[in-house]
């Protein structure tokens, strides 16, 4: 195995450093990848470093261990102490945080531009060094349920969204929620976080993303004299648990203290990842077709539903191109007084039904093309989401390249093509639809609900 | 592609870095608008913010008139409709954005600075400012979204909290209304009100502009008069009426099905230009303004794992905003969590930070001094607050070596003038603690 796995690091370290416009990309020899971009605005710099694993990594009975884990990056390492990761960050004037999602778990320092050495010192010794100790564990465990509590438990959409999600996921990992079920978040022990940090947290599973008022070279020297010495791991192959077909709609209620009515409506989509070769256009085509119903003001959700029929109080369509695995085409929404939710969902149908009987014009296309071109000078004005551009599609396994690739894509959609995907995924064999029955505010919640509180 | 190679080069060839602070130009239009301009060339794109003393604190009895004499502007104008409005904006890539809080109503353009698009985007934008049209369909609409947003409230234990914390704190104040007003203000404004709350809060005089973007000096002028030629000089906003400091302190319970209870506490913090403001935020950011390391994280997160996030600061406005301490947490847990953080709010009140905390501060402060201003948003809201509240224009020059001369003594001094533990306003939205 070990051998297996020094030959593929052996082949990827002579790829010299590649540069395309403003960024330069390079490898180190235990595997580590280091994408810089410069922007010379600001005399400041971003540093994240991208691990590939997140709740799509997970199974049942561990849900949201990626997460926890993330929070136990800040407690303690070999060197140091817990919180003192923080503690030395803020003494340099940096920013920092961290984030996990499906496919990623990502730490994040802003920092004005001479002081990324700090970042890389600290980052290199919580990637092979961390230390997880059983007391700050169980204090950890309770944190996280309380982050569970008030982004999940207490609120009505976010429990009809996870709800949602594992109806509509039945074999897909993006079944579970990425904070992780209650039940499971009360049961991680040392040791399995232990186990997980093993498995994924190595140089050859990570991603240094630096963008700021940097010079590329020097930024490749202090990684090599950071990142260099660490060991790369015989990181796990994660299994492809392809969603299986569905075999018609699905229809669930979710009952919750809640004033207002809400819904979501969700149709399998591919993305940028999964689709066909052949098909590449199509996430492409689903994007357009998003911004055609909910690109601005003018789009034809707010036009329609909002402003022209008033059945919708609020309503919106997403789509996101880029994820590990199949995903979803969303709609939500909320009616407004007087009309029900099942009056919202016919309305989102017949604009479904009128996108896949008629072309949408060429107006409508131009101006979600205008947006999109704009966008990509507005976005340039954020060195953060520039890095975390790169940082999310090198980490599903896709080329940062397409970033600047988008609005080209973008540029060659047709109104045929939407047309196209409108019909081919807009059907009751994709389409997964969540409603929130509301219940009265004013009754005693059950103790049995509470957050499901479990002693030792 | 074309655009966008033109674009990056103008980056690499005009980027100036290192410069400490941007170097604002100031002046008023005809009628009387206070303008401020930074040139940020680097990126094709212009920021416009036009903030007009009109928020809710010009309510009066009629609470969401503000926000819904803002929400109302790009409904109609110029003999335009909403859609036509939008998609003037759209069609061009512009970004039109509006809001109104307690001191400030805002209308916002993000345009790129190429002619096509900048020459309707400005125009538009020109027209919502200062013709808007107030048509009587879409006001009914709007205010129907208004009272579902007031509903939507109700399920939100924060959103509870934070309406309870401001009515009780501020009393017979403008401020202690929320933005969203109530249910039964908002079904009573007409739209006349909205009408006359225009005519006489957006005006020339009560307004300042913010340009920040790859536009000339030259150009920033004349832009800046047309944005506002249609607008009537007018006067500036009246003065808003003194906080008066709590008496005593008060605790509000309210029943929520929630599993966690919310903790909001304060009172009366301090207004913008505040000569205490750099003692006080120095010591708040000590206190449970740094985040993970402060001292009420540590106390309440780190060592006890009792809430996800636990924070204070304090938010300084035209007159006496509120200094507010909240956190989140498991219901049966909400008296031991309030205890640790009114101890540690009294403990730091009396001894003040020690000398290591206030370097350690001071480090975080201005070692990352420059992060407040990477970016032309982060430019234009700073110098939208210096601006509406008529801070000097050397402010951020200053920052610096305005923090690094705060001492321990001046912050016990000012924590013990201005903060008073013992008399907090203290709201619980939460459930049954079993």
């Amino acid at each position: 195995m070990l051998t297996k796995f020094k030959r593929i690091i052996g082949l990827l370290l002579i790829m010299p450093a590649i540069a395309s416009a403003n960024v330069s990309e390079y490898q180190l020899d235990n595997g580590l990848k280091l994408i810089v971009k410069e922007d010379h605005r600001a005399p400041v710099v971003v540093s994240q470093v991208w691990y590939k694993v997140g709740s799509s990594y997970e199974h049942n009975g561990i849900t949201g261990i990626s997460h926890v884990l993330e929070h136990m990056m800040f407690k303690g390492t070999e060197n140091l102490g817990p919180n003192e990761f923080s503690q030395i960050i803020a003494a340099n004037g940096g920013r920092e945080n961290a984030f996990t999602g499906r496919d990623y778990t990502a730490y994040f320092q802003t920092l004005e531009k001479d002081r990324l050495e700090v970042s890389f010192r600290l980052e290199a010794e919580r990637m092979r060094k961390l230390v997880i100790n059983e007391a700050e564990l169980l204090k950890e465990r309770e944190v996280v349920a309380e982050e569970r509590r008030m982004r999940t438990e207490d609120n009505p959409h976010a429990l009809v969204r996870e709800a949602f999600n594992a109806t509509a996921f039945v074999n897909s990992p993006y079944h579970h929620p990425v904070i992780g079920w209650m039940s499971d978040i009360n049961h991680y022990e040392a040791s399995d976080l232990r186990q997980w940090y093993q498995k994924w947290y190595a140089p050859n599973n990570a991603t240094v993303v630096i963008v700021g008022d940097v010079e590329p070279d020097a930024v490749y020297s202090l990684a090599k004299k950071y990142f260099g010495p660490l060991k790369p791991e015989i990181t796990a192959q994660v299994k492809p648990q392809i969603e299986v077909e569905q075999r018609g709609k699905r229809t669930i209620e979710v009952k919750a203290p809640a004033e207002l009515p809400y819904m979501m409506m969700g149709w399998k989509v591919p993305v940028v990842k999964t689709v066909d070769k052949e098909q590449s256009w199509e996430p492409y085509a689903l994007e357009m077709l998003a911004g055609i119903l909910d690109g601005g003001a003018s789009a034809r959700f707010s036009r329609d539903l909002v402003r022209e029929d008033e059945i919708a109080a609020s309503i919106g369509a997403g789509y996101g191109l880029f994820s590990r695995l199949a995903d979803m085409f969303l709609v939500v929404g909320t009616p407004s007084k007087g009309h029900s939710l099942l009056g919202l969902q016919q309305a989102v149908m017949e604009q479904i039904t009128t996108l896949q009987t008629e072309l949408v014009s060429e107006q409508e296309l131009k101006r979600i093309k205008a947006q999109v071109v704009a966008n990509a000078v507005y976005e340039r004005d954020s060195v953060f989401y520039q890095a975390m551009q790169i940082g999310m599609l090198e980490t599903i396994g896709l080329d940062w390249r397409l970033t600047d690739q988008y609005v080209d894509n973008i540029q060659a959609v047709t109104a045929e093509q939407v047309q196209k995907v409108a019909n081919k995924y807009f059907i009751d064999e994709g389409l997964t639809v969540a409603e929130l029955i509301p219940m009265p505010l004013d009754s005693k919640r059950p103790v049995a609900s509470a957050g499901g509180r479990h002693g030792h | 592609m074309g655009i966008r190679s033109i674009v990056l080069l103008l980056g690499v060839l005009v980027s100036v870095s290192g410069q400490a602070s941007p170097k604002i130009e100031h002046w008023q239009t005809e009628n009387g608008a206070r303008v401020y301009f930074v040139p940020a060339p680097e990126l094709a794109m212009l920021d416009i913010t036009v903030a007009f003393d009109a928020g809710a604190a010009r309510d009066g009895k009629q609470s969401g008139l503000a926000l819904s004499t803002n929400a109302m502007l790009n409904e109609g104008a110029a003999g335009l409709d909403t859609d036509q409005i939008a998609i003037a904006f759209e069609d061009v890539g512009a970004q039109f954005g509006n809001s109104s809080q307690r001191d400030m109503a805002i209308l916002s353009l993000r345009t790129l600075t190429d002619k096509v698009a900048f020459a309707p985007a400005l125009e538009m934008f020109t027209n919502v400012l200062s013709n808007p049209d107030f048509p009587l369909a879409s006001y009914q609409r709007i205010q129907k979204q208004m009272l579902i947003g007031l509903q939507a409230e109700k399920q939100s234990p924060s959103a509870i909290s934070s309406r309870a914390f401001y009515s009780n704190l501020y009393g017979k104040h403008p401020y202690s209304s929320m933005p969203t007003g109530n249910e039964e203000s908002v079904s009573k404004l007409s739209l006349d009100e909205l009408k006359v709350f225009y005519k006489q809060y957006y005006v020339a005089k009560n307004a300042v502009i913010v340009l920040v973007g790859a536009v000339e000096l030259a150009e920033a002028k004349s832009i800046a008069e047309q944005v506002v030629s249609g607008l009537s000089v007018g006067q500036r906003a009246k003065q808003l009426p003194l906080v008066a400091p709590l008496s005593q302190e008060k605790t509000i319970v309210i029943d929520h099905p929630s599993s966690q209870t919310h903790i909001v506490m304060g009172q009366a913090g301090i207004s913008r230009g505040d000569a205490d403001y750099f003692s006080l935020y120095v010591g708040n950011h000590i206190l449970g303004g740094s985040g993970l390391v402060s001292q009420l994280s540590n106390e309440i997160r780190e060592k006890r794992g009792l809430s996800y996030s636990v924070y204070s600061y304090f938010r300084p406005m035209r007159e006496l905003g509120p200094y507010q301490f909240g956190l989140q947490t498991r219901n049966d847990q909400a008296k031991e969590a309030l205890e640790v953080m009114t101890n540690t709010l009294k403990a730091f009140s009396e001894k003040g930070p020690t000398e290591a905390e206030l370097v350690a501060a001071k480090q975080n402060i201005t070692g990352g001094f420059a992060l407040r201003l990477d970016s032309n948003s982060k430019i234009a809201d700073y110098i939208a607050m210096i601006g509406f509240y008529g801070l000097p224009l050397d402010y951020l020059e200053s920052f610096k070596s305005k923090v690094n001369a705060v001492t321990v003594e001046q912050i016990k001094n000012a924590y013990s003038r201005r903060v008073q533990a013992d008399k907090m306003i203290t709201v619980l939205v939460g459930g049954e603690t079993e």
